[in-house]
């Protein structure tokens, strides 16, 4: 990561790293909580990283397998190949392998625990919609997020996220096996004892949650910039952003003849469609961004 | 259609919304004024070409039904390459054609055609040549709405145009809310 050229953002940093902190207390906690509680401790540990682990390890396979991504050669793709060639070039980085999901929802992602082992995967959606250059500016943040390994960072930020509702899942067991096994008041006690347990666990898997929303949006941000930099025009990905967030990215490519037997053209529709707002979301919000990238723009062009 | 019919995954065949179609002629106006968009003199009715439980089947089946004149060389039938069907309808005259295709649109139902029909088109010009950026209005007769589609290649189209022009016509007609209904008609026999 040092010897490539991404430029790095040291307002985004230090809120990484603030929030990376709070993370980490919040480990701290949990561990406490663990000991006081002296169940099945060593067991958790185990699940919990052998869960991490294969998370991080596996992360390339499980991203392109859930996306419906296949990988591809330069004779398949030659274009899509051209651009991260040309990237790579730039920014002074190994290549990473190339892939393409054939679905209509326009999207890239980079996936794979290091640099060496990465993926950079576009839609068929996204290759659709989007000019050469668009498209060089998405393929642009993506290879920043492999160079800042926001795979491992997300991974081991999730891990813990996941190690909070182990705990909280455990404690519930306990509370019922020991409401069960009826141990007088002794075991009143720690039925009591588990129970809040149980309650500041699943407070704590929120908290960390939000906070592993709030990481990646940061993550989000910096690969906004350091793919806009690497590229040397914000506008551009700007314009790529706009494409394929919000309304534009919602309007179809697929056929309505062929989309009239999983669709309710024909059909009464069983339920209306709701608009239902994600409340935690993993990327900023399209103004946050485009602000950004405007910002930059001026910087670099003004 | 209630929440139980949501749970129980029961879909009843839906009979098309043909009033909503009246509107265009407000729209028509619009496009002109706002976006220089004229009337290509061209729309179509598209259907499922199917068996089922009507005995009306074949092309002069319809032609029948739909009472072509002999002479009446404005009006044609053809398949695409999915296999379904287009009545295309030729007239100058906007109000006319609406009026022609909602005819269609009643003597299909009233037939037990109602099921199979899947969409009306209305194709819209720039109003100066060389005739860059034509829109076709799709009418979904299920949903009663129209949307927007703009095709500039083989499997292109031109969302910031499709964007504007719902901007400007969802006020005088019915336009689908849900992007995702803006599905695609590639290669379709109506300009």
């Amino acid at each position: 990561m040092a010897k490539s050229k991404f430029e790095t953002d040291h307002g985004l940093n230090a809120r990484m790293f603030v929030t990376g902190l709070l993370l980490v207390l919040l480990y701290a906690i949990i561990i406490t909580v663990l000991i006081r509680v002296g169940v099945a401790f060593g067991f958790v540990i185990v699940i919990a990283f052998a869960l991490i682990f294969s998370q991080y390890f596996f992360s390339d396979k499980i991203a392109m397998f859930s996306m419906h991504a296949h990988e591809v050669t330069p004779a398949q793709e030659p274009k899509l190949h051209e651009i991260v060639d040309r990237l790579c070039l730039l920014a002074n980085m190994e290549k990473p392998r190339v892939g393409v999901a054939e679905i209509d929802m326009p999207n890239a992602f980079a996936t794979g625990r290091s640099p060496k082992h990465a993926v950079i995967c576009a839609t068929r959606g996204i290759m659709n919609r989007l000019n050469d250059e668009e498209l060089e500016a998405v393929l642009a943040h993506e290879l920043s997020h492999v160079a800042h390994r926001d795979v491992a960072v997300m991974t081991i930020a999730s891990g813990v996220g996941m190690l909070a509702g182990l705990v909280s899942r455990i404690a519930m067991w306990g509370a019922i096996l020991g409401g069960g096994g009826g141990r007088g008041r002794g075991g009143q006690n720690i039925v009591l004892l588990e129970m809040v347990t149980w309650i500041v666990s699943l407070v704590i898997y929120v908290i960390a949650y939000l906070l592993t929303m709030a990481l990646s949006r940061y993550r989000e941000l910096a690969a906004d910039r350091s793919g806009a930099i690497l590229i040397g025009k914000p506008s551009v990905l700007a314009s790529a952003l706009v494409h394929i967030t919000g309304d534009m990215g919602k309007i179809p490519r697929t056929d309505l003849r062929k989309a009239e037997g999983m669709n309710a053209f024909f059909f009464a529709p069983a339920l209306a469609s709701g608009t239902a707002a994600s409340l935690f979301s993993t990327h900023p919000s399209l103004e946050k961004r485009l602000d950004q990238l405007n910002k930059l723009e001026r910087e670099m062009n003004g | 259609m209630g929440l139980r019919d949501a749970l129980f995954g029961r879909t009843t065949q839906a009979q098309p919304k043909l009033d909503n179609l009246f509107a265009l002629s407000t729209g028509a106006l619009t496009l002109d004024s706002e976006l220089d968009l004229v009337s290509s003199g061209q729309a179509g009715l598209c259907f499922k070409a199917g068996s089922g439980e009507s005995t009306i089947t074949t092309d002069a089946d319809i032609e029948q039904l739909l009472n072509f004149d002999e002479t009446d060389n404005k009006v044609s039938i053809t398949t695409d390459d999915l296999g379904f069907k287009w009545l295309v309808i030729k007239d100058p005259d906007l109000e006319s054609l609406v009026t022609r295709i909602h005819s269609a649109n009643t003597s299909m139902v009233e037939n037990g055609l109602g099921p199979r029909l899947l969409c009306a088109v209305f194709g819209f010009v720039p109003k100066t040549p060389p005739g860059e950026g034509s829109v076709r209005l799709v009418y979904l007769l299920k949903q009663g709405t129209f949307y927007p589609f703009a095709p500039t290649s083989k499997n292109q189209r031109d969302n910031e145009l499709e964007l504007r022009v719902r901007s400007f016509l969802e006020k005088d007609i019915p336009m689908e809310k849900d992007l995702s209904r803006w599905m695609a008609l590639w290669d379709l026999p109506v300009n």
